[in-house]
């Protein structure tokens, strides 16, 4: 299968790849011909020559503005620009899974989401993702012949390419309305003529930047819940330090300590990075689910029968306000020497 | 106004999930409404009583095997008006795509005693998390999708919701009809009163298999799933793992774990 077409649906942060594309792209040199497919308008230069280097045979731009942002019309773009792939890997977060799930009912492809890798077996794509809090390994084999494959931040190693790939630069032309009314079947609401979409954006508020890179793609992750009692100087300290996001249980966005997109959880960031370090959270099952697939997982936490320490590699059981200070001092220490 | 709520049955959380050849066996016995539904409920309660007594009419919707039918007494104890139980031995082993055509069907049916304005579902399920079926269950209704709500409101025929999205907060309307998907943000679910809880005993759930939705079974079910799982294990316990209790030296032990191990 390695003359398959394998689509890679860039994930940005504006002009610039996010880390998460350049190890899907890592991922898709292994199923077959990657294909960057970028949304939204003409990608810059640097960003086409990046994901040349790791792989990319050609860079696909679909223009189609804000209406991005409408899974129906993003889908329709993507579909355009992806016509030809066997497999379409896309970083698995809420809004892709929305995007890809009207491309899987368009083509009739097979989904998998929340994958930690994938490769053929026996003419069929077969991928491997944890389920059910992170506490079973599942194998899954996608029936159909066209497959959609949603992959965790972190879960590959993004490396470049032995040989950088060609890098062409393809504008796809996109009919954003057309593929609704030829998909479903049921009573049409019937568009008003020259509206192709039911839904309309009213208004687009940028959010800052959260320190750093995005929580769900960080390689380190400290988080703060309850036992910070709202303060959050230290957990941001250990989080400068190691060079990792801040995270926070939900507990303490509930509390409003913190706001909700730092909540790592089941309803909140789901992240797998190769260390997480809890500060004072007891490790509620919904907090669990968001982060037990983590690589290596440290706690700190008063109570020594809270649960996150049964998911625990390295524990402390005593208060973050004593072991945080003296960890985060000889840290520096070592870092100076 | 009519809303249909779908809401799924779930085993509890913390009760022990496997698979066997292939499917989801559950050991719990006492499963009930997917948490992130109570959402949904709450915002579909909270949409009737801004209107005047007797315009608003809500059903609860779900699919599944027999246990499910505990999804829907939820929502009745919740306060909904009625229930409807979608259950048809065909369905074992749906995809989300099977899954959400049986949905689709149940609440085309249910429209055609009166059209449905507003089709709402949680965020995701808590077993399985995928977050996909309210996207198809948009597509297959053909219904403007206003998924991921922070917030609801509904006014002049249209409703508006905000997305929290990572890089931004979005605003988005549709004219009703449409299907709106909350998350935990969009409200604080209410606990069932008594009074609401005996009524709901005498309640009916209406029962539908897939004749009565006009589903043909040869189109759900495990044969039409695009995917199947193919093995499963349970992860193996973390091994080497050290809990120390701090007696003034827990921080520096922490530091020097992660430097051992490269983290740092």
């Amino acid at each position: 299968m390695s003359d398959a077409i394998i689509a890679v649906l860039v994930e940005r942060r504006g002009a610039h790849v996010a880390q998460p594309t350049l190890e899907a792209l890592t991922l898709a040199r292994t199923l077959g011909r990657p294909v960057a497919v970028w949304l939204g308008e003409e990608p810059p230069a640097a960003a086409v020559e990046e994901l040349a280097a790791y792989g990319a045979d050609e860079v696909r731009f679909a223009v189609v503005g804000d209406a991005l942002r409408l899974p129906a019309a993003a889908a329709a773009a993507l579909e355009a620009a992806t016509a030809d792939a066997t497999v379409l890997v896309i970083v698995s977060n809420f809004t892709n899974k929305e995007i890809a799930t009207r491309l899987a009912i368009a083509t009739g492809a097979g989904m998998v989401v929340d994958a930690a890798g994938a490769e053929w077996v026996e003419g069929r794509l077969e991928t491997i993702q944890t389920v059910f809090a992170a506490t079973w390994n599942v194998r899954t084999r996608v029936n159909a012949e066209r497959a959609i494959v949603g992959v965790r931040p972190n879960t590959t190693q993004a490396v470049l390419a032995e040989a950088p790939g060609a890098g062409t630069l393809v504008a796809v032309d996109v009919e954003v309305p057309a593929s609704r009314e030829t998909i479903v079947s049921v009573e049409p609401q019937a568009p008003a003529d020259g509206v192709p979409l039911s839904e309309t954006i009213v208004s687009v508020e940028p959010q800052a930047p959260a320190d750093g890179v995005p929580l769900s793609e960080a390689s380190v992750v400290v988080s703060g819940g309850r036992g910070t009692r709202g303060d959050y100087a230290l957990v941001r300290e250990l989080a400068g330090i190691l060079g990792g996001a801040v995270g926070a249980s939900r507990d303490a966005t509930d509390e409003g300590w913190i706001g909700h997109e730092h909540m790592v959880g089941q309803t909140g960031t789901t992240v797998t990075p190769a260390l997480y370090v809890a500060c004072g959270i007891s490790g509620a099952v919904h907090h669990r689910g968001g982060m037990q697939a983590s690589g290596t997982i440290v706690a700190v936490n008063i109570d020594p029968e809270a649960p996150i320490f049964e998911i625990a590699d390295f524990g402390v059981v005593g208060d973050l306000n004593d072991v945080l200070p003296q960890a985060i001092e000889r840290l520096r220490e070592h870092k100076a020497s | 106004m009519r809303i249909v709520v779908t809401v799924k049955f779930v085993p509890d959380l913390q009760s022990t999930r496997s698979f066997t050849e292939g499917y989801v066996t559950r050991t719990a016995d006492d499963g009930t409404m997917n948490e992130l539904d109570e959402n949904a409920v709450e915002a579909a309660l909270q949409i009737r009583e801004l209107l005047p007594e007797g315009e608003c009419e809500i059903t609860a919707v779900t699919v599944g095997g027999p246990d499910a039918v505990a999804a829907v007494r939820k929502a009745l104890q919740l306060g909904v008006d009625h229930a409807v139980h979608v259950s048809d031995e065909a369905i074992a082993g749906s995809d989300v795509f099977g899954t959400a055509t049986v949905l689709a069907a149940a609440i085309r049916k249910i429209g055609e005693d009166a059209p449905v304005d507003l089709v709402i579902t949680g965020m995701a399920a808590l077993d399985g998390l995928t977050s996909m079926l309210p996207t198809a269950l948009a597509q297959y209704l053909d219904l403007p999708q206003l998924t991921l709500a922070s917030t609801l409101s509904v006014a002049d025929g249209a409703a508006t919701i905000e997305r929290h999205l990572d890089d931004a907060h979005v605003t988005v309307s549709a004219p009703l009809p449409a299907l709106v998907a909350v998350t935990d943000e969009a409200n604080k679910p209410r606990y069932p009163n008594f009074k609401l809880i005996m009524a709901a005993r005498s309640k009916p759930v209406t029962m539908y298999a897939l004749a009565d939705v006009g589903v043909d079974p040869a189109s759900v079910g495990a044969m039409a799933a695009r995917t199947s799982v193919v093995d499963a294990s349970p992860r193996p316990p973390r091994e080497n793992r050290v809990i120390v209790t701090d007696t003034g030296e827990g921080g520096r032990a922490l530091a020097d774990f992660l430097i051992e191990r490269g983290l740092a």
